[in-house]
């Protein structure tokens, strides 16, 4: 059995009272995992292909639609583009979960700062909020995010990796497939682009994800942040891998199984005396 | 404040034994993300009358290039400025601290704070926590009481005040043409242009630096920040 942790002299003592995280385990179980033959678990991960832009007034994000649970598709149409705040959405990679919780969390958290201020979210407080939760959790939250909205200060597009670094950048791609989609941007990125422009741009660079990368497929999601009208996302904008050859199969007629036998049974019996008592 | 376990006695650290045959749950063995760090030439150099910072563009995660375009060198202050090299996150989030530390210093001095004092913030919090920190930092900036200076914190945390300083992967490479090349009181654009060379040399040999060279020139009177695109670096490759 593992040792328990018995307080050993005063500092222990202390440390317990101050609370806080204890890595000390994941130690642990990384040395036990190298000494041992164990596999550890995988968490579903989405082998993704994220990707952004950023306009002279509007942003615009984009994802791919395959989440994998190691060499299998767990699911064939899932929605990788999260809502924030109504000026403020993002596109997630990495741990499926921790992309959930996280963006739920952030979602929350920026309405109740919307309802306490009485002004719109921005855009780096939302970053401020993921990035010291990310670093707080050094890593362990695996979420690798695309992040992109307009304030009042106007559009904004950041990376935000697991570990809690930021950056901030007129166009960027994440997950396992932002090579191929980052060679796409690379090469025809302006920012004076329009937005139907833009938004065939960032469709093109996920098709390029889908296409070229394992751990993409799929259907391109893509959202589009404006200053009126806040974010919109275009559900299955682009449906490159739709089936061809459907199997035609009509419905059975009725009556192909003949009926032997019909028996109703009465499972419940209804009593209607009432008494009446005054 | 500080992190508790940095200011436990020495030795008096005890490992925590485990038995084989434990019945951990397999299910707790995890492995974080792989860390962006910034694969870096930093290099600074004091000048007469101020400071010349200076650093490539490059944070890679890997092999692969996560943003060509970066700065590293951070405001702290009107005068102060930090070079960060190694986890992009860990600096990142240092900085921000200090820079808000700094700023409610500035506020109850009335005045501007000086380097010294930055260069002592970072120190702190590199030195209390270097047992979870990737963090090489060179502090420089102008204040009253000093002129141009230079703190080196690498990664250990301890603090040096140099006339000239390069830090980061590609550091290796130019050392020997710094020591050569570096006179105390140059003109600001000798020492831009020393520097700027230097880092150019740095990336045309160190992987891991690359892109665009950053400068900052920080005097009493401005902060002036220029950028060499990488097709017009000062070397011929």
């Amino acid at each position: 059995m593992a040792a328990v942790e018995e307080p050993q002299d005063y500092l222990d003592v202390l440390q317990s009272h101050r609370g806080g995280f204890s890595f000390e385990n994941c130690k642990r179980n990384a040395y036990l995992a190298s000494q041992v033959a164990i596999k550890p678990p995988t968490a579903m991960k989405s082998g993704t292909t994220i990707c952004g832009i950023q306009l002279k007034d509007v942003v615009i994000l984009a994802a791919d639609t395959r989440s994998t649970c190691g060499p299998m598709v767990a699911d064939k149409n899932c929605e990788k583009l999260h809502f924030i705040a109504k000026n403020v959405y993002c596109a997630g990679a990495g741990t499926a979960a921790d992309l959930q919780h996280t963006t739920e969390m952030m979602e929350s958290q920026m309405e109740l700062l919307r309802m306490a201020t009485g002004t719109q979210p921005r855009v780096c407080t939302v970053v401020r909020r993921l990035s010291s939760m990310l670093f707080k959790y050094q890593g362990y939250v695996g979420c690798a995010l695309v992040l992109g909205g307009v304030d009042v200060t106007g559009p904004h597009l950041f990376q935000i990796y697991p570990h809690g670094s930021t950056d901030k950048l007129p166009f960027t791609s994440m997950g396992s497939g932002s090579l191929a989609a980052m060679a796409i941007l690379e090469a025809e990125y302006n920012e004076n682009l329009s937005v139907e422009e833009g938004k065939k741009l960032v469709a093109k660079a996920i098709r390029a994800g889908i296409f070229n990368d394992l751990g993409s497929g799929s259907n391109v999601d893509v959202c589009v942040i404006t200053k009126d009208v806040g974010g919109t996302i275009l559900r299955n904008f682009e449906k490159p891998n739709e089936r061809k050859f459907r199997a035609k199969h009509a419905a059975f007629p009725i009556g192909t199984t003949p009926i032997m036998k019909q028996e109703i049974t009465k499972l419940v019996s209804v009593e209607e005396d009432v008494v009446m008592r005054d | 404040m500080m992190d508790f376990m940095a200011q436990r006695p020495v030795g008096q650290e005890f490992v925590r034994h485990v038995e084989d045959g434990c019945p951990y749950r397999a299910d707790d063995v995890m492995k974080p993300e792989q860390a962006v760090s910034t694969g870096t030439t930093l290099v600074v150099a004091e000048f007469d009358g101020g400071v010349v910072m200076c650093a490539d563009t490059r944070t890679s995660t890997g092999q692969y290039c996560a943003n060509r375009a970066s700065r590293k060198i951070s405001k702290v202050h009107d005068r102060i400025f930090v070079c960060r090299s190694g986890s992009a996150a860990d600096t990142q989030a240092l900085t921000s601290f200090v820079l808000h530390y700094l700023g409610q210093h500035a506020v109850e001095l009335g005045k501007q704070p000086t380097v010294n004092t930055a260069a002592n913030l970072f120190k702190i919090m590199a030195y209390n926590n270097k047992d979870h920190l990737l963090a090489g930092l060179i502090v420089a900036g102008y204040d009253d009481k000093k002129g141009g200076q230079i703190y080196s914190i690498p990664l250990g945390g301890t603090r040096v005040r140099v006339p000239y300083a390069a830090d980061g992967s590609g550091s290796g490479y130019i050392k020997g043409f710094m020591d050569a090349n570096y006179r105390p009181g140059m003109s600001k654009a000798e020492c831009l242009e020393f520097v700027q060379k230097a880092t150019a040399l740095a990336i045309s040999r160190d992987g891991s630096s690359g892109g665009m060279v950053r400068s900052l020139v920080i005097t009493k009177d401005k902060v002036e920040e220029a950028v060499i695109e990488g097709n017009k670096l000062p070397v011929d490759l």
